[in-house]
Parts: C-alpha cells; sequence; structure tokens
C-alpha cells in the first residue's frame, strides 16, 4: 500500500473542547485518487475530524501530512490546495451566484477569473441565472453552487461534510457522478455522509463512533471483517418478530423492512437457536450478506456497550 | 377558530422568559444597565458645573486683586489653575481648553478702585459650550458686589452703588452662546461613533451567524487579511458620513469650518484617528459576542456612557472627578474637543496634541487586543 502516494496520512489526532474528547487518537490515511466516505452516527466526530484536516481547528495532538505537506504547520499552504464543503450551506445569500465565486476566485488569487468563473456557470448550467442571488436557490442548487465554489481552485484535496443533507434523490445521484468524475481527475474526497448508499459509492469507508476510527476499509471488507451473520425473513406479519427477536441471546440486531426482518449477531449457533421458534409456514429464511448498516448498527452497539462498561 | 386562550399564552411567556435567561448578554443587560446607569449618571451629571479650569493673570499684587481672585474660587464655580505669565501663555491655555476662564487684573486695579476711577477687570469665557460659559459668567458678574465685602468693614462693607469695579466679560470662540455651534460638531462624534461601532460589530457577527465564516476562514485568507478587508469599506463610510454632517453642519446651522489649511489637515487627522479607532473598536466586540443582537447590546453599552461622560451632553470640566477619569478613556471625549476645537477656535496639530496622542493610543490598544483575538481558526 505504502507504494501508492497518499493525500491524507495522519497519526494519533485528538481534539478536546472543554471536558468533551471529540477526536480520540484517530489515524487515517486516505490515497490520492480516492473517494473515502466517513461515516458514523451524529456528534461522533466526523464534522470535527474534517475540520483539522483543513485548518479550520488546531489539534491538541497528532502529526502527520496532508497532500504531503506537514497539516500542522503548513495549514496556509494545504488550505491553498484544499476545497472544503461545510454541512451548512456557507455561501453568501446576499450576492449573486455569479458574485460568489468571483469571490472565491479573488480570495484564491485566481488568474483569469472571469474565464474561470465563466467556465464554472457553464458547467454548472447557471449562465443564465447567474444575477441570482444565492440565497434564492433551491437545496439541490446551492449544493451544486457550493460545490462548484469549493473546486473552484482546482484542489488536489475535497473535504465534503454531509454535502446531500436534504437535497432529492436525483440530485443526490448527480452529485455522486460529478464527485465521481473529479475523482477520475486525480482528486481526493472524503465525505462524511448518513446514507448508506453513498456510502457504498465510496471507494473505501472509515466508520468514527464517539471520537474513534473503529473500522476502516472497503465496504466489501468492513462487511467480511465484522464476522456477522445475517438472515432475512419474510412472510406476512414477521415485522411482530423483530421486537422478540431483539432481545434473545446471540441477537445484535433485529429490524423490520416491511415485510421481512432482518436478524443479525456473531456467533451463528445462538442465532439460529433465536430464530428457530420462528422458522414455521408461512415465514421463509435464508442466510443473506449482511448490510453495511447491519455492521454499522452492530459496531455502534458494541462500542457504547464497551463505554458503559468501563 | 377557538377563541383566546390564556394557556396558550402562557406556553409562549413561559418559552420567553426560558431563552431570556439563555441569553446571557441580555440577561445581563436587564440587570446591569438600570445599576450602572443610575450610579453612573446620577452622580456624574450636573447641570450647573462647577470647578472649572481658570487662569489669572494678575499684573497688580495688591490686597485688593487678590480679594478678587480668593473671591472668585470661593464661588466654587471655578478653580485658579494656572497663573501664566503673560498674554500669550494664557491664549494658548485658552485655545487648547484648558482653562474656561482667563481673568485679567490690570497693573493700576488697586489704585483706580481706591480712586473709585472705573476700574475694569477682563474676563474672558470659553462659551465653545454656552452651558459651562454661562455659570462662569454668571459667577464673574458677582465680583464687584462682593470682591471687598471682607476688607471693607464698618459701613463701608455695605453694598455700594455704583460698584468699587466692572468685569468686562468676552465670550470667545461662540459670542452669541448658539447651542447648536457646540452641539452640531458633537454629534459628528456620536454619529460616527455610533454607526461604526455597530456596523463593524455586526459584520463579523453576522457571519459567523449565517456559517459563512466556516468558509472564509477554510480559504487561504488570513484573519488579519479579513479584518483589514472589511474595515476598509468603513473607514469609506465614515469618511462619507463627516461630509454629510459637516455640510449640513454648513448649511443648516451655519456652523464655523476650521479655517486655515493647518486647520483642515489637523481635524481630517483626529477624523481618521477617530474613525479608525471605533471601527477597531467594533471588531473587537465581534469577536467576542456570538450574535448580532448581543453586538448590538453591546455597541448600546458602549454608548451609554459616551453621550453623558464625553462632555457632549454636559460640559467635561464639570463632571465629577472619578467621571473625569472614565471619560478620559472613551474616545469620543477626545474627538469632541478635535472637532469642537477645529471648528470653533481654529486649532492646528499643535494644539490638539494630546487628544490625538489619546486617540493614537485607544487605537494601538484597541487594535493589538483585536489581532491577538482573531483567529484564523475555529477553535
Amino acid at each position: 500500500m505504502t507504494d501508492t502516494q497518499a493525500a491524507i496520512d495522519v497519526k494519533g489526532l485528538n481534539k478536546s473542547f472543554g471536558d468533551k474528547h471529540v477526536v480520540q487518537d484517530v489515524s487515517i490515511r486516505v490515497e490520492e485518487g480516492r473517494i473515502t466516505g466517513f461515516l458514523g452516527p451524529n456528534g461522533a466526530g466526523k464534522t470535527t475530524t474534517l475540520r483539522l484536516l483543513c485548518g479550520l481547528l488546531t489539534p491538541d495532538s497528532g502529526e502527520g501530512e496532508v497532500l504531503g505537506l506537514d497539516f500542522r504547520s503548513q495549514t496556509d499552504a494545504i488550505k491553498r490546495q484544499t476545497g472544503y464543503m461545510t454541512q451548512r450551506f456557507s455561501l453568501y445569500e446576499d450576492m449573486t451566484i455569479e458574485e460568489n465565486l468571483s469571490f472565491i476566485a479573488r480570495v484564491y488569487e485566481l488568474g483569469d477569473r472571469r474565464g474561470r468563473v465563466g467556465q464554472a456557470l457553464e458547467r454548472l448550467g447557471l449562465q443564465d441565472r447567474r444575477g441570482q442571488l444565492a440565497g434564492a436557490l433551491s437545496g439541490g442548487w446551492k449544493q451544486r453552487l457550493a460545490l462548484a465554489a469549493a473546486t473552484l481552485h482546482e484542489p488536489r484535496l475535497l473535504l465534503l461534510d454531509e454535502p446531500t443533507a436534504g437535497v432529492d434523490p436525483k440530485a443526490r445521484r448527480e452529485f455522486w457522478d460529478e464527485i465521481h468524475t473529479l475523482a477520475d481527475g486525480g482528486l481526493t474526497v472524503l465525505v462524511s455522509t448518513h446514507y448508506m448508499d453513498e456510502a457504498e459509492r465510496c471507494h473505501d469507508i472509515g466508520y468514527i463512533l464517539y471520537g474513534r476510527l473503529i473500522a476502516r476499509g472497503t465496504a466489501a471488507e468492513i462487511i467480511a471483517g465484522s464476522g456477522l451473520v445475517t438472515f432475512n425473513g419474510q412472510g406476512a406479519d414477521i415485522g411482530k418478530a423483530a421486537h422478540e427477536l431483539e432481545h434473545q441471546d446471540g441477537v445484535l440486531s433485529a429490524s423490520a423492512f416491511g415485510a421481512a426482518v432482518h436478524v443479525s449477531g456473531t456467533d451463528r449457533a445462538a442465532l439460529e437457536r433465536a430464530i428457530a421458534p420462528w422458522r414455521k409456514s408461512p415465514f421463509r429464511w435464508d442466510e443473506v450478506e449482511p448490510s453495511l448498516e447491519d455492521v454499522f448498527i452492530q459496531l455502534m452497539g458494541k462500542t457504547s456497550d464497551d463505554r458503559y462498561a468501563s | 377558530m377557538s377563541g383566546l386562550s390564556f394557556a396558550r399564552i402562557a406556553a409562549v411567556m413561559v418559552k420567553e422568559f426560558t431563552q431570556l435567561r439563555r441569553d446571557r448578554i441580555t440577561y445581563a443587560m436587564i440587570l446591569v444597565m438600570p445599576l450602572m446607569q443610575l450610579l453612573l449618571f446620577g452622580y456624574a451629571i450636573n447641570t450647573d458645573p462647577r470647578h472649572m479650569p481658570a487662569a489669572v493673570l494678575s499684573h497688580d499684587h495688591g490686597r485688593l486683586a487678590n480679594a478678587v481672585v480668593a473671591t472668585l474660587e470661593r464661588t466654587t464655580y471655578v478653580d485658579v489653575k494656572h497663573l501664566p505669565g503673560s498674554e500669550a501663555e494664557m491664549d494658548r491655555l485658552m485655545r487648547r481648553g484648558e482653562i474656561t476662564l482667563a481673568l485679567t487684573i490690570p497693573p493700576d486695579f488697586s489704585e483706580r478702585v481706591l480712586k473709585g476711577d472705573r476700574a475694569q477687570i477682563l474676563a474672558e469665557v470659553d462659551a465653545t459650550d454656552p452651558t459651562a460659559a454661562g455659570g462662569v459668567a454668571a459667577a464673574v458678574a458677582t465680583l464687584p458686589s462682593n470682591a471687598f465685602r471682607a476688607e471693607l468693614r464698618g459701613p463701608a462693607a455695605k453694598p455700594v452703588s455704583p460698584a468699587p469695579f466692572e468685569v468686562v466679560v468676552h465670550r470667545l470662540y461662540n459670542p452669541e452662546g448658539i447651542t447648536s455651534y457646540n452641539i452640531v460638531p458633537g454629534l459628528l462624534a456620536i454619529i460616527l461613533s455610533m454607526t461604526l461601532v455597530m456596523m463593524t460589530a455586526m459584520a463579523v457577527t453576522r457571519e459567523v451567524e449565517r456559517g459563512t465564516m466556516e468558509s472564509l476562514l477554510s480559504t487561504p485568507a488570513t484573519a488579519f487579511e479579513v479584518m483589514i478587508g472589511k474595515l476598509l469599506p468603513y473607514i469609506a463610510v465614515g469618511l462619507v458620513q463627516t461630509v454629510i454632517v459637516l455640510a449640513l453642519a454648513r448649511l443648516l446651522f451655519s456652523v464655523p469650518m476650521a479655517q486655515t489649511l493647518a486647520g483642515w489637515i489637523a481635524l481630517t487627522v483626529g477624523i481618521v484617528l477617530f474613525i479608525t479607532g471605533n471601527l477597531a473598536l467594533g471588531y473587537l466586540i465581534s469577536t467576542v459576542v456570538r450574535s448580532q443582537l448581543q453586538a448590538m447590546q453591546i455597541s448600546m453599552f458602549y454608548m451609554m456612557p459616551s453621550l453623558f461622560l464625553s462632555g457632549f451632553m454636559f460640559p467635561f470640566a464639570g463632571l465629577p472627578g472619578w467621571a473625569r477619569v472614565l471619560g478620559e478613556i472613551i474616545p469620543i471625549t477626545h474627538f469632541l474637543r478635535i472637532i469642537r476645537g477645529s471648528l470653533l477656535k481654529g486649532q492646528v496639530l499643535a494644539d490638539m496634541g494630546t487628544d490625538l496622542l489619546a486617540l493614537g493610543g485607544f487605537l494601538v490598544v484597541v487594535a493589538v487586543l483585536t489581532v491577538a483575538r482573531s483567529r484564523t481558526t475555529l477553535d
């Protein structure tokens, strides 16, 4: 793995706010040109980690390189080559689309400002609405504009903080197509998200919980590494089974999905015993490949148990 | 429609109290403001200012001349602070605003009093502020009838008519005592301070509140660059305001303007220092507050004492000592002296020395604090 160049390679990242230890000993390595998904529940430390990487926050400890530059001392140089898209729309709502892009071009001291802004508007398909206030755009358009602004200076690293929150499925799909196009051009992307379908569109995934990076790898690797066994039960009214199964030994999670139920656990024998009473007509049980969601729910449960135990 | 529900009114009321309690600054304002204003202004404000600084140039060192000075001080309206050796020195004290009254006693004063030969004393009063000048002029006017009571005994102590001498009062700089000559230039200080402090305090807070600061800080722009870039437009705003206020002062209120190039240069230096100082203060506030509302509240909190303790509404020299110490910290106090001195007294740079230094010092201190507080990160 070390023969490829790492866009991000940091170790032992720590950050506390008061007595809240938000990021704990996070070490992360992202290869150049890869799209890495950053997953974890709300408040897990995703945003803080992204802000630490782009120099918006100063880490308490940690060392390493971002884009081959020391990420603690060379934040200015890193900022010049990094695009950061905030969770909340953070362009100026009382400025037009063109004025916003023009401002970004000036701040990054880009040459041929008009040309670049014009190209960006063209790519966005917003030439006709260039004079419209950014605040008047719909959620999907705001997000596309924010992406255009974050990539206007042609960064080598793009950090996206829940970029598709509140955006409709079609816009989300187009957004991800755009991300892949950028990554094909060599851009490294680190994107935080809550959506499992988006996680599956990433080259690899990092799962962060209570400030700790607890899983890292491709979706397949994480699923394989979880040691999780999942059964899918089908049949009318099987949803009721989910509630009862949840509290059985050997069952880590049991969730209803319409007329199906997903039951997961790490101990195959115990899991088989738990579902045995339900192995009767009209129910039908099949072993299935655990989904990322199953794995993450398991990870969440495991860590919180550890946490309360200690 | 379900009519008026007291339960719903109560729900909103409880919510409102809850939010009020969370907003620490508003909470503090509600409690501290009345307390501070009551104590500060209750004790400080005095519409009949006493103990104004005076200078006496006496060419007569006889008992009668000394009795005049002693009587003057007994009125408590003036304190003789200076005994200049020459007229030129006394003029300088007056022009720089260090004295409100300049009393000149001629060499033949005692002699002419004793001869009953219409002895005269010249009292020059700084009438820039008609309120301050009024009390002093009235006190000086009582001198002829009161000065020699202690010196003369028996029948001679009875009030005599005509009085043993007369006081010639010259009201300088604003002889007609036109209040607007004093207030209108002062308003420039208030207008500049109020708008500039508030505007800059909100300009930064707005970015934080709307979330745009996060984006701005992720660009290569440094905190210092952001600060300078944000402040420069407001210097222009301040200058435009200055031109408007001065033009209206001239057109509507016939306020005198600086007469010489040197006077205009001095005024410009003062204005630029004052504008920059206010902007820096606004920026400093913005690094502390969390919302635009708080920025507004803190700006108001700053403006209140500025109105009362700067000499804008009440003569500065008439404030008690502790209030003058507080007043000296406020940039408006110094700018008021500069603008009034420039427009009414024809002051040049040399006359404004201490006030320009004070404004410069304020600017440096606030700018250093601001730069120390502003961050290129969100920590």
